[in-house]
C-alpha cells in the first residue's frame, strides 16, 4: 500500500467519521458554527463600510506644515504616509467644544432650563470667535481671512438657506438654528422643535442638520428633556482655508482663558486628516456590475444541479450562506490579525466567490445523494462525506498551491487577495464541513419523512393481503405476492411524474409559504420599530435617560463647589501653563492673560479654601452642584459622526470631498457654567406652563436635611424600578428566545433524532470483506433466513418458484420450502431409530411430521404426476383435488402418446389413462410390489428395491435400509427441479429422478459413466453433461400402472381431499434418446436451456449452443480466455450460477458473503445484503430468483434465502 | 446559424469592457469586431474539436465556464486596477494567471495552440492599427507593444473556446435528442 492510498484510506475514514458525527448532532453543530461565524465576524464591526469608508491618517500638530502638492516629494520615510496625503485639504476642520451645565442646579428648575441657557451662550461664544484676530508685528489677522469661504448653497436646498452660512465663513454653531440671533433664540418658545424640525422621520443614512450644527452626533449634545446629567454638548465648527497655527493657537489660548476647563484631559498632538474615497459613478459601475452578473449566473448554474433533495432553495441558500459567511470570515479574521483590508471590498468579492467556488457544496450534495436510498441518513452522509473526501482534499490542496504562488508575485494588491482567498478557503472548507453538511442531512433526513408521508396514502389503496410490516416477510405470501412490486410502484412513480411548471411551481411556492405576506408583516413591523426608536421624543431618548440615570448619583454626594455666580473655577496651574503653547501669542495678548491667569489663581485659591466649609455649610438653597467632565469618551467627537457628514456638509456648498482629505485640528474645549440666575433669565415665560419641574415633585419648603436624602431616596426608588423593568425585559426576551430555539427545534429535529445515536458504530473493516467503498453498511433492514442442515459443504442447488433443493458433498439432497425456509424433505431419510444423531431436532420434527401424515400411495397410487400444474400455489392444490373426479371421467379414452409435462390437467389424464393400459410388465413398482418388479429388470433392481424400503418406511418405520450404501459413495453434482421432480447427476455418471416431496426414488439411469457436471431439466426432458465433454439427452416418460386402480377406492380418495396430489404411484422412466459423445474437450461447467436451445460453456474456453430437440450443435461461441463457470440466459428469470435478474431492472450478484443488487439501467450498486456476519463467509456460489422476488444463495453449507421487497419499492 | 448569431450576441454582452476601453479609443465599429472576432474564436475551437477528433470532456458544465468568465474578467480587471511596481512583473503575473486559467478550465493541447495563435493574432493586429496610427497606445512599454496584451488575448481565447464548446455541446445534445425523438 503506498503513502497515497494509506492517506486516501485515512482520510476517507477520517471524513467518514465526521460525516456521522454532523448527521447524528445536527443542531448543536450548526449552533457552534453560527458561533463561529458570528465570532469570526465580529472584528467587522469596527471596520467601516467598504467601498465609501473614509481613510485617515494622523500627523503631530508640532511643526505641522501641509504636504507638498507635488506627487513625488514625499518627505518623511514613504512607507507610512499615505497616497493620497498630498497637497493641502480641502479644508482644516477646527472644532469648539462647548460643554455647558447649569450650577448649581435647583430644584424647581424645568427641564428646559437644562439647554436653554447653556445654548443662550453660543451666540456669546460665536461671537467671540468671530471677532477674535491675532496682531502681531505683521498687523492683523482676523477670522475672515483665514476662514473658508463658502459661496452659496445648492440650488436644491433651499430650506436650509437660513440655518446654514452663506457667502462668509463656514462657521457652524447651533445658534444657526436662530440666525445666530440671540434674541430670535429667547422668542423661540420650544428650542426642541426648533431643533427637530428638519429632521428626517425615516432612517437617517447621511448627517442631518442637527449633527451638522451641533458638529457631534445627537445622543450627545443632551438637549432633550430627560437629561439627567444636565451637561450640554455642542461645538461650534470653524472651517478654515490655510492652516495659519499662531492664528489657532492665540485662539486657542484665548477660548481657554476665558472658559477654562480645568479637568480637561483631551489629548491635543494630533491632526486627522480624513481621505474621502470617490463617490462612485456609473462608468465604475459597468465593470462591477457585469462581475456581479457572472457572479449570479455562476451561483445560478452551480445550484441548478442540486438534485434529488428535500429542498433546492433551502440547499442553493445554505450553499451560498456557506460562501458568503466563510468570505466574511476571512475578512473578519484578517482584520482580527490586524491586516486591515485596503482593496475595494465589492470589487475583489465576486472574484473571492468564484474563487473558492461552490463547487465543493455541490459535489457533497451530489456524493450523498447518490448513496443508497435506503441506508440510513447518517449512514448516507457518512458514505457520501467519504467518497468525496479524495477529491475535495486534492482540489483545496491545488487551490491552496495555485494561491501561494500568486502571494509570491509580491505585488501587494495580489498578496492581500491571496491571504484574504487562503483564509476564505480555509473557512469555507470550514463551514462546508460543519455547515453545509448538516444542513444537507437535514435535509435528507426530512426528505425521507416526506417519502414515508406521500408512501402511505399509496399503501393504503393496496389490496389488504399486502403485507405492510417486516415481520410478516417470512410468511408464506400466496401467488398475489410477486404482483405487488409493480402496484407499490406504479402509485408513486406517477405521482412523481406529475411535474408542475416551473412558473406555477414558483407560485404554490409563494402560495404555500405566504412569503409574500409574511415579507410585508416583517417589514411593517420593523419601519414601525425605526419609526419610533427615531422619533426625537420616543423610545431612545427613553433609552437614553434610562442609562443615563444609572451614572452613579454623583449630584447628591458630591461635594457642593462655593462658587459664586459668574466666577469661573479654574483649572490648576498645570493647565493655565498649557494655555501659552507658544511665545508670540504670550506676548501679543499679554495683558488679559495676565489678568485671567490672576483671577484664575484666585478663583483657584478661593475655591480651596470654601472647600471644606462649604460643605460643612450646606448650601442646600442652591440645589446640587454639577461638575462638567472630560473623559475619554469625548476624545475626537467627530469620530462618532457619520462618515457621511463633512462630505454631506461640503456637499451642500457644491464642494466634493472624493478623492481629497480634510484635515481635523484638535477640538478646543470649552467649559460654561451657567448660574441660576443667568438660567432662569433666558427662561421663555412659556415654558413655565408648559414643562413640569425637573426631577422636583416636592418643590415644597422642605427640611434642610431632609431634602437631599430624600431626593436620593427618591432616585434610588426609581432606579430599583428600573432595575425592575430591565428584570422583566431581561426575563421576557429569555422565554421569548427559549420558545423561539424549541420551535427551531421542533421545526429542525426529525422527532426519532438521538434516538439510538451512534449506538451501532460502524463495523471494522475486514469484517465483511465485500465492501466496494471501504466501510460497511449497518445491519440491514433485509435479514437473510439461513437454512441450516447440512452437514457439509452445499455443492449444487436448484429451485423451481416454491421448492428449494440442495445437495451437499456427502450426497445428502435436501428439500426445503423456500417461503418459509422449512426443510421438507431429506434424501436419503435420516433412520428412523435415531442412529442419524446428527440431524438436528428441528429437521427431526419435520420427519415425524411427515412420516405420522397419513400415507397417501394405496390410495392415490394411480393418479397423474400434476407438479407442473401446482409450482406456485398449494391452496390451489385442493381445488385440483376435487376436479380430479370430473376430469377422470373425461379422460376415458387410451392414446399411444408421449407424456408432456407442460399439458394441460386434461391431457395429463388422458396420459394417464394411457399407462393405464400399459402392460404389467413394463411397470415400475408401487408400493407393496417391489418384489414382482425385482425379477424383472436386473439393473434396476437395487434402485427398486431402495424405492421400495423407502416408500415402505412410510407406513412401516422399524424396516431399516441396507441398500444406500452404494449411492452415498458418490456425490452429486448437479441437481435440478421441476414439479416435485428432482434430477440429480452423480460423480459416477448416474441420473437419478427423485421425488421431491416423498423423498422416493423414481427413476435412475446408469448409462453413462462420467460424473454429471450439470443438468437441465426443461419439461420433460434432461440433459446431462457429463465430466468428459459428452452430452446426453434423456427424455422422462411418465406410466402409471393399471393395478393401482384396483387399490384405489373413490370414498377413500375424496375423504383426504386436502392431502397434496403427487403421485408416487406413477412410474417414471429416463431414457437415453441421443448423445453428443464430444460435446467439449473439456468438463461442461455450465449448462443453461431455454427456448428449445441449449447452452454449453466448458473449461475448453467454448461455449456451444444445441438444439433440443436433436442435439445438434448449432453454434460454437469462441472468445473467451478462460474456462466458462457461468452461463446465464436471458428468456429464464434468475438462472445465473451467481447471477440473477429480479424484475427488468434489478440484478442480483453474488459476492463474498453477500449479495449486491444493482440497476441494470443506471448500472448502479442498490445495496448489498450480507448473507452472515462472520470473518470466513464463503462466496455466493449460486443464485436464485424466486419469483417473489425473493433470492436464494448458497454459501458454503448454508443457504440463504434474501427477500427483497425494500430494493423493489426503492426502484419504483 | 441561429446559433452563431446568438454567439454574437452572448460575446459582446461578456467581452470585458476593460479591454475595449483600454486598447481602444471609442470607436463605434471596434466592439461589433471584437464581438465578431471573440463569436468566430468560439466557433473556431468546437471546430477545431470536430476536426481533430476529440471531443472535449473537461468540466462541460455551464457553472465551469461561467466560473471561467469571472476568472477572464477578474484577470482583465486585476490588469487595470493593481499597481504593478514594473511592466515585467505585470507581464510574468499576467502570463501566468492565463496560464492558470487554461489549466483549470481547459487543459487541452488544442485549446492552448489555439489560444497561442489568437494572442500572437491579435497582438499584430492591434500592433497594425498602432503602426498605421490609427491608435495609440496611452504607453507603450515593452517593444513597442502593451506586454500584457498577449496575455490578455490568450485568456480571452481560452474564455471564448470554452463558452463555444459549452454551446456546441449544447447544440449536438439538442440534435441527439431531436434524431432520437424521430
Amino acid at each position: 500500500m503506498t503513502l497515497t492510498e494509506r492517506l486516501r484510506e485515512r482520510i476517507s475514514r477520517a471524513f467518514y467519521n465526521h460525516g456521522l458525527l454532523c448527521a447524528s448532532y445536527p443542531i448543536p453543530i450548526i449552533l457552534f458554527t453560527g458561533l463561529c461565524i458570528l465570532a469570526c465576524c465580529y472584528p467587522l464591526l469596527k471596520l467601516p463600510l467598504p467601498g465609501t469608508g473614509p481613510v485617515e491618517y494622523s500627523t503631530p500638530v508640532k511643526d505641522y506644515s501641509p504636504p507638498s502638492p507635488a506627487a513625488g516629494l514625499h518627505q518623511g520615510d514613504p512607507g507610512e504616509r499615505p497616497d493620497w496625503y498630498v497637497g493641502a485639504p480641502v479644508a482644516y476642520i477646527q472644532q469648539i467644544f462647548v460643554k455647558a451645565t447649569v450650577s448649581p442646579w435647583q430644584k424647581n428648575f424645568l427641564a428646559v432650563d437644562v439647554f436653554r441657557s447653556p445654548l443662550s451662550r453660543v451666540f456669546q461664544l460665536v461671537e467671540e470667535i468671530r471677532n477674535h484676530a491675532l496682531r502681531d508685528s505683521s498687523g492683523v489677522k482676523s477670522l475672515e481671512e483665514v476662514c473658508l469661504q463658502v459661496t452659496d448653497l445648492l440650488p436644491g436646498l433651499k430650506k436650509l438657506r437660513n440655518l446654514l452660512p452663506e457667502h462668509g465663513c463656514l462657521l457652524l454653531s447651533p445658534g444657526n438654528f436662530w440666525q445666530n440671533d440671540r434674541e430670535r433664540f429667547n422668542a423661540d418658545p420650544d428650542i426642541i422643535k426648533t431643533i427637530h424640525q428638519h429632521e428626517p422621520k425615516t432612517l437617517q443614512t447621511s448627517a442631518t442638520l442637527k449633527d451638522l450644527l451641533f458638529g457631534l452626533p445627537g445622543k450627545y449634545s443632551g438637549v432633550n428633556l430627560y437629561n439627567r446629567k444636565r451637561v450640554v454638548s455642542y461645538t461650534v465648527t470653524l472651517g478654515l482655508r490655510q492652516y495659519d497655527s499662531r492664528f489657532l493657537s492665540s485662539l486657542r489660548s484665548r477660548l481657554k482663558l476665558l472658559h477654562p476647563s480645568p479637568n480637561c484631559t483631551l489629548r491635543e498632538e494630533n491632526i486627522v486628516h480624513v481621505h474621502f474615497k470617490e463617490e462612485i459613478g456609473i462608468a465604475e459601475l459597468i465593470p462591477l456590475v457585469t462581475t456581479y452578473i457572472i457572479l449570479f449566473a455562476y451561483i445560478y448554474f452551480s445550484t441548478r444541479k442540486i438534485d434529488m433533495v428535500k429542498s433546492k432553495w433551502g440547499l442553493a441558500l445554505a450553499a451560498v450562506v456557506t460562501v458568503l459567511s466563510s468570505l466574511l470570515m476571512s475578512v473578519g479574521l484578517c482584520t482580527l490579525f490586524g491586516l486591515t483590508p485596503t482593496l475595494n471590498g465589492g470589487e475583489i468579492f465576486p472574484y473571492l466567490v468564484v474563487v473558492i467556488g461552490l463547487e465543493n457544496v455541490l459535489v457533497l450534495t451530489k456524493s450523498v445523494v447518490s448513496t443508497p436510498v435506503d441506508l440510513e441518513v447518517k449512514l448516507r452522509i457518512a458514505q457520501g462525506l467519504s467518497n468525496e473526501s479524495w477529491s475535495i482534499m486534492k482540489n483545496m490542496a491545488t487551490e491552496l498551491g495555485i494561491i501561494l504562488i500568486g502571494y509570491f508575485t509580491l505585488v501587494p494588491a495580489i498578496q492581500e487577495f491571496c491571504l484574504f482567498a487562503v483564509v476564505g478557503l480555509v473557512s469555507d472548507f470550514f463551514l462546508q464541513m460543519l455547515f453545509f453538511t448538516t444542513v444537507l442531512s437535514i435535509d435528507i433526513r426530512r426528505m425521507e419523512l416526506a417519502d414515508l408521508n406521500r408512501r402511505l396514502p399509496a399503501e393504503a389503496c393496496m389490496p389488504p393481503a399486502k403485507p405492510v410490516s417486516r415481520s410478516q416477510r417470512y410468511e408464506r405470501q400466496p401467488a398475489m405476492r410477486p404482483a405487488t412490486p409493480h402496484t407499490i410502484t406504479l402509485q408513486p412513480s406517477s405521482f412523481r411524474n406529475l411535474r408542475l411548471p416551473k412558473r406555477l411551481r414558483v407560485i404554490y411556492f409563494f402560495a404555500r409559504t405566504r412569503l409574500a405576506q409574511r415579507l410585508i408583516m416583517a417589514g411593517t413591523v420593523i419601519w414601525i420599530g425605526i419609526l419610533v426608536y427615531t422619533d426625537p421624543a420616543g423610545l431612545r431618548t427613553y433609552l437614553t435617560s434610562q442609562v443615563t440615570e444609572q451614572s452613579p448619583l454623583g449630584e447628591a454626594v458630591l461635594p457642593p463647589m462655593p462658587v459664586p455666580g459668574g466666577v469661573l473655577p479654574a483649572g490648576d496651574p498645570k493647565m493655565d501653563l498649557s494655555v501659552f503653547p507658544s511665545d508670540p501669542i504670550q506676548l501679543s495678548e499679554n495683558q488679559t492673560q495676565q489678568r485671567e491667569q490672576k483671577l484664575g489663581l484666585e478663583t483657584n485659591q478661593h475655591s480651596w479654601a470654601q472647600g471644606p466649609e462649604g460643605k460643612g455649610n450646606g448650601q442646600t438653597e442652591l440645589g446640587t452642584e454639577a461638575e462638567v467632565t472630560w473623559g475619554a469618551e469625548d476624545e475626537e467627537i467627530w469620530r462618532k459622526l457619520s462618515f457621511r457628514h463633512w462630505p454631506s456638509l461640503f456637499g451642500y456648498y457644491n464642494i466634493t470631498l472624493a478623492k481629497r482629505y480634510i484635515s481635523i485640528l484638535p477640538a478646543i474645549p470649552v467649559t460654561l457654567y451657567l448660574n441660576p440666575q443667568e438660567a432662569l433669565e433666558v427662561r421663555h415665560p412659556q415654558e413655565v406652563n408648559r414643562y413640569h419641574p425637573f426631577l422636583s415633585p416636592s418643590r415644597g419648603k422642605l427640611d434642610a436635611e431632609a431634602q437631599p436624602g430624600q431626593t436620593s431616596s427618591k432616585l434610588q426608588g426609581h432606579q430599583d424600578v428600573t432595575l425592575y423593568k430591565v428584570a422583566a425585559l431581561g426575563l421576557a426576551s429569555g422565554i421569548i428566545l427559549v420558545l423561539l430555539l424549541f420551535c427551531l427545534y421542533r421545526v429542525f429535529c426529525p422527532k426519532n433524532y438521538g434516538q439510538n445515536g451512534l449506538s451501532h458504530s460502524r463495523r471494522k473493516r475486514g469484517d465483511l470483506p465485500c465492501d466496494d467503498y471501504g466501510y460497511s453498511p449497518p445491519e440491514t433492514e433485509i435479514v437473510p433466513l439461513v437454512l441450516r442442515g447440512h452437514l457439509m459443504d452445499i455443492e449444487c442447488l436448484a429451485s423451481d418458484g416454491m421448492l428449494l433443493v440442495s445437495c451437499c458433498l456427502v450426497g445428502q439432497i435436501r428439500v426445503w420450502d423456500a417461503q418459509t425456509g422449512d426443510c421438507l424433505t431429506v434424501i436419503p431419510k435420516p433412520r428412523p431409530d435415531g442412529k442419524n444423531a446428527l440431524d438436528d431436532p428441528l429437521e427431526n420434527s419435520h420427519q415425524l411430521k411427515r412420516m405420522l401424515s397419513p400415507p397417501q400411495p394405496p390410495l392415490f397410487c394411480d393418479q397423474p404426476d400434476l407438479t407442473s400444474l401446482i409450482d406456485t400455489n398449494f391452496s390451489e392444490q385442493a381445488k385440483v383435488a376435487e376436479s380430479e373426479p370430473r376430469l377422470r371421467s373425461v379422460a376415458g379414452r387410451q392414446k399411444e402418446t408421449g407424456y408432456d409435462f407442460s399439458s394441460l390437467v386434461g391431457k395429463v389424464y388422458e396420459e394417464h389413462g394411457t399407462s393405464n393400459c400399459r402392460s404389467l410388465a413394463s411397470l415400475s413398482a408401487p408400493h407393496g410390489q417391489a418384489g414382482f418388479c425385482g425379477a424383472e429388470e436386473g439393473g434396476c433392481a437395487s434402485r427398486r428395491r431402495s424405492l421400495g424400503d423407502e416408500s415402505l418406511m412410510g407406513f412401516d418405520k422399524s424396516s431399516s435400509l441396507p441398500s444406500w450404501g452404494g449411492d452415498l459413495e458418490s456425490s452429486v453434482w448437479s441437481l435440478e427441479l421441476q414439479g416435485n421432480l428432482i434430477v440429480a447427476g452423480r460423480s459416477n455418471g448416474r441420473l437419478e429422478v427423485w421425488d421431491a416431496i416423498e423423498g422416493t426414488l423414481r427413476s435412475s439411469n446408469d448409462e453413462g459413466q462420467s460424473g454429471i457436471t450439470a443438468l437441465v431439466f426443461l419439461n420433460n426432458r434432461i440433459v446431462a453433461a457429463r465430466l468428459n465433454g459428452s452430452l446426453d439427452f434423456f427424455s422422462l416418460e411418465t406410466h402409471t400402472s393399471l393395478n393401482h386402480l384396483q387399490f384405489r377406492g373413490a370414498p377413500s380418495r375424496s375423504s383426504i381431499p386436502s392431502s397434496p396430489v403427487f403421485s408416487s404411484g406413477d412410474v417414471v422412466s429416463c431414457q437415453l434418446t441421443h448423445t453428443v459423445s464430444c460435446a467439449h474437450q473439456k468438463p461442461i461447467t455450465a449448462l443453461k436451456a431455454a427456448a428449445g436451445r441449449l447452452v454449453t460453456g466448458s473449461q475448453d474456453h467454448t461455449l456451444r449452443v444445441f438444439r433440443l430437440e436433436d442435439s445438434c450443435c448449432l453454434f460454437t461461441l469462441q472468445g473467451h480466455s478462460g474456462a466458462i463457470t457461468a452461463v446465464y440466459m436471458d428468456e429464464e428469470l434468475g438462472c445465473g450460477a451467481s447471477l440473477g435478474v429480479i424484475s427488468d431492472n434489478l440484478l442480483v450478484t453474488g459476492g463474498q458473503g453477500c449479495v449486491s443488487f444493482w440497476d441494470i439501467g443506471y448500472g448502479d450498486l442498490l445495496q448489498t445484503v450480507y448473507l452472515g456476519k462472520s470473518n470466513e463467509s464463503q462466496p455466493a456460489r449460486q443464485i436464485l430468483v424466486l419469483e417473489n422476488a425473493a433470492i436464494v444463495c448458497n454459501f458454503g453449507s448454508e443457504l440463504s434465502l434474501v427477500y427483497v421487497p425494500s430494493v423493489l419499492e426503492k426502484l419504483d | 446559424m441561429a446559433a452563431a448569431e446568438f454567439w454574437i450576441q452572448r460575446n459582446v454582452t461578456l467581452f470585458p469592457p476593460d479591454v475595449i476601453t483600454s486598447i481602444f479609443s471609442s470607436a463605434w465599429w471596434v466592439p461589433p469586431c471584437c464581438g465578431t472576432a471573440s463569436a468566430v474564436i468560439g466557433l473556431l475551437y468546437p471546430c477545431m474539436d470536430r476536426h481533430l477528433g476529440e471531443p472535449h470532456k473537461f468540466k462541460r458544465e455551464w457553472s465551469s465556464v461561467m466560473r471561467c468568465v469571472a476568472v477572464f474578467v477578474g484577470i482583465n480587471h486585476a490588469s487595470a486596477k493593481v499597481d504593478f511596481a514594473n511592466n515585467i512583473q505585470l507581464s510574468l503575473t499576467l502570463a501566468a494567471l492565463s496560464i492558470g486559467l487554461w489549466w483549470t478550465f481547459d487543459r487541452s493541447r488544442s485549446g492552448f495552440g489555439l489560444g497561442v495563435g489568437i494572442a500572437f493574432l491579435a497582438t499584430l493586429v492591434s500592433q497594425l492599427l498602432v503602426y498605421n496610427g490609427v491608435y495609440q497606445y496611452t504607453s507603450p512599454d515593452f517593444l513597442y507593444v502593451r506586454s500584457w496584451l498577449p496575455c490578455i488575448f490568450f485568456a480571452g481565447g481560452i474564455t471564448m473556446g470554452n463558452i463555444g464548446r459549452q454551446l456546441a455541446m449544447y447544440e449536438c445534445k439538442v440534435i441527439a435528442e431531436k434524431s432520437h425523438e424521430d
